[in-house]
């Protein structure tokens, strides 16, 4: 195992797919010679040139079009947004161009691309900036989407993604850049889509979360271990669609108690499919209602005290599971 | 014409008298006839879909082509069959220019299962890789960004072939359009983006939406601009004839406004006149600006033409849609199980991509 930040194993998946099929490239705005925003393609322009490493204008809807366009013709384009609250600017071109073109076509066409960026909040960056954007992409068949929370997932994800046939809306986390991992050194490392992650074992309860949260379902976890004597299960979904549901339907009937967390709003957001979906298929395995965790029904606020409260915490999972087993 | 500035609105007559000289333009009386053939078929396609659209054949949106026949031919008649072309929604004669099959497009129309699209496009969206025609795409303006990505995928593979995107007047005042020709221009892309002008984006006049002229906005990105009378339609394959060379050449884009008018509503449920545009004005489109008429007429004064051939392509061109009806009338509905196919490429062997409850047939989760 190698120990290097999220940052760095998202990087190390894009140079070992570009050096593997001469069709990926990437682009998007600042990728190329500023090292991109986040500094995630750093030094790809020097490995693999201006042809695959592009710097694009500030157009996000023209730029995912082109990048639609080309997946139309075979090439696998890598779109980076700076961040996925821009992408909203391309919303147009992902759902109604590239998650309907298979379809449409009657499976001539499909559309191989990865759009790709940091989604959810990070501090004090205020109302246009720290959205969580699953809901908006996993709600339209077509779309595939993956939330990585750890550096190894973040590699193996990203790999897998942009092989895949679909487009993938392939969702990091500005706070989780510099977050250090171990990561598998094996050639190939690839994590497929649709599988979960139990990233805590427990038998009291299930903490079911995505993306940044599972870093914070660890940390409620530990906390209720600590205080509560209670052993919580940390079930990371990694992907949204697909959705490893056995792996859900598993941890519930084992706990028979579940909190969903998630960094977006409550309302229609992730969790409210995934206790719709466990009340479907586990009823019977339930002891009490299933409760979710997210962020306040606002648009993130700048001043740190709101923005704290605004979030979901690790306290507020220890309270809901504490709920949950009636303590 | 070509244009350099960014001048006032350049009028019908500017671009007519411009390039009057020779009736013909260059073009060869034999590839004149052979248009003038395209443009029959295409006029009794689409009259052949509207009474399929009248007696309910033909569902959803339908949107003709009819009077604009010219662009359809002129445009894509000089280009080969590696070219890429992508439209928006007023397609159905694009698709057949390019080479798709009438019989497949009129059952995409009817939404049956050997329609180009398998029947879950329809009119809006007609697909056909082997012919390279690319759609068929429904919101404005949003087939320009792809038609860039076609062409930088073309020019990352570095082959000789380029796309031609076409897209109404009321495209270009789309974010995307702007976007597309921006990375265009900087990126030198193959492309041709064709403005078919018929004046009207739906029921609103293009003046009364913006205040400087199509041309203009392309040159602004500093694409070379070319404005063409899309009722003649020698002068039009005779533009694109020279646009393609350039553009293969490697020249980067073009940008063409193409002056057409629009015969019928803007689909099945507009009337042709009454609200925003009057009887009179269009009646005396139809018998002044006929793009079928016009190669018919300049082809007879020449000689290159008579009574006798006229017939006999009109007569082709009257089977070959009825052929078109005919198979699309005999073709299968699409199987229940289609509903399901092809939503993903790729069913991932892992988690579940389906949440609606219903039953699958094996090939989806």
């Amino acid at each position: 195992m190698a120990v290097m930040t999220y940052r760095e194993a998202l990087n190390e998946a894009l140079c070992e797919e570009m050096e593997r099929d001469p069709e990926v490239f990437l682009m998007g705005e600042e990728v190329a010679e500023y090292d991109g925003a986040y500094k995630v393609s750093k030094g790809l322009l020097d490995a693999f040139g201006e042809k695959r490493v592009v710097d694009s204008p500030i157009s996000e809807l023209g730029f995912a079009g082109l990048g639609v366009g080309a997946a139309m013709a075979g090439l696998r384009p890598v779109i980076e947004f700076m961040t996925f609250n821009f992408s909203i600017l391309a919303l147009d071109q992902v759902i109604n161009s590239a998650a309907k073109m298979n379809y449409m076509t009657n499976g001539q066409i499909g559309c191989p691309i990865v759009f790709r960026g940091p989604s959810g909040a990070a501090l004090q960056l205020s109302a246009q900036h720290s959205q969580a954007c699953e809901t908006w992409y996993v709600h339209a068949p077509g779309v595939k989407v993956v939330t990585p929370g750890t550096p190894a997932d973040a590699k193996g994800l990203l790999k897998a993604s942009i092989r895949d046939d679909d487009p993938v809306a392939f969702m990091e986390g500005e706070l989780l850049y510099n977050l250090k991992g171990e990561v598998p050194e094996e050639d190939d490392f690839i994590i497929p889509l649709g599988v979960a992650d139990v990233k805590v074992e427990g038998d009291d309860v299930s903490i079911i979360t995505h993306g940044k949260m599972v870093n914070v379902a660890i940390q409620a976890a530990q906390k209720l271990e600590k205080d509560d004597g209670v052993k919580a299960e940390v079930v990371d979904l990694r992907t949204l669609r697909p959705l490893d549901v056995d792996a859900i339907l598993a941890s519930v009937r084992k706990t028979n108690r579940a909190v969903y967390l998630e960094e977006g709003w409550n309302y229609l957001g992730v969790g409210a499919q995934i206790v719709s979906l466990i009340q479907e298929e586990a009823f019977d395995y339930l002891d009490a209602p299933l409760l979710r965790v997210t962020q306040a029904d606002v648009p993130m606020p700048y001043a740190k005290n709101l923005e704290k409260l605004a979030k979901p915490n690790a306290e507020r999972v220890v309270e809901a599971c504490r709920k949950v087993m009636y303590r | 014409m070509t244009i350099d500035t960014a001048t006032d609105d350049i009028s019908m007559t500017d671009v007519t008298k411009a390039a009057a000289e020779d009736p013909m333009y260059g073009v060869s009386a034999d590839t004149a006839r052979q248009l003038l053939r395209d443009m029959l078929l295409y006029r009794r396609f689409e009259e052949k879909a509207e009474e399929a659209y009248a007696i309910g054949r033909i569902g959803g949106f339908c949107h003709l082509h009819i009077g604009q026949e010219g662009v359809a031919a002129g445009c894509i008649a000089p280009l080969r069959k590696t070219d890429y072309a992508i439209t928006a929604y007023r397609e159905h004669t694009q698709a057949i220019a390019k080479g798709i099959d009438p019989k497949a497009v009129m059952a995409e129309l009817f939404g049956r299962a050997n329609g180009c699209s398998g029947g879950k496009g329809g009119s809006m969206h007609l697909f056909d890789t082997e012919c390279r025609f690319m759609g068929g795409h429904g919101i404005v303006g949003g087939q320009v960004p792809m038609a860039s990505g076609l062409a930088f995928s073309i020019k990352y593979r570095e082959l000789d072939e380029l796309v031609i995107c076409f897209m109404g007047d009321a495209a270009v005042n789309q974010g995307g359009f702007h976007e597309a020709m921006n990375m265009s221009a900087i990126w030198d892309l193959p492309a041709i983006y064709v403005v078919e002008n018929n004046a009207y984006g739906m029921g609103t006049a293009f003046s009364r939406v913006s205040r400087n002229g199509i041309h203009e906005k392309a040159l602004s990105y500093a694409v070379p601009t070319t404005i063409v009378d899309g009722q003649n339609v020698l002068q039009t394959y005779s533009t694109f004839s020279d646009l393609a060379d350039k553009v293969r050449g490697g020249e980067g884009p073009q940008f063409v406004d193409v002056r057409t008018y629009r015969f019928k509503g803007h689909s099945m449920s507009d009337p042709v006149s009454g609200t925003y545009r009057s009887k009179e004005e269009v009646d005396g489109k139809v018998e002044e600006q006929d793009p079928i008429a016009i190669l018919r007429n300049t082809l007879l004064d020449r000689d290159e033409l008579d009574q006798a051939m006229l017939e006999e392509f009109d007569g082709e061109a009257k089977q070959t849609a009825q052929d078109a009806y005919d198979f699309a009338e005999e073709s299968p509905v699409p199987e229940p199980d289609a509903l399901y196919r092809d939503v993903y490429r790729e069913i991932n062997p892992n988690g579940r991509l389906f949440f609606d409850g219903l039953d699958r047939p094996d090939f989806a989760k």
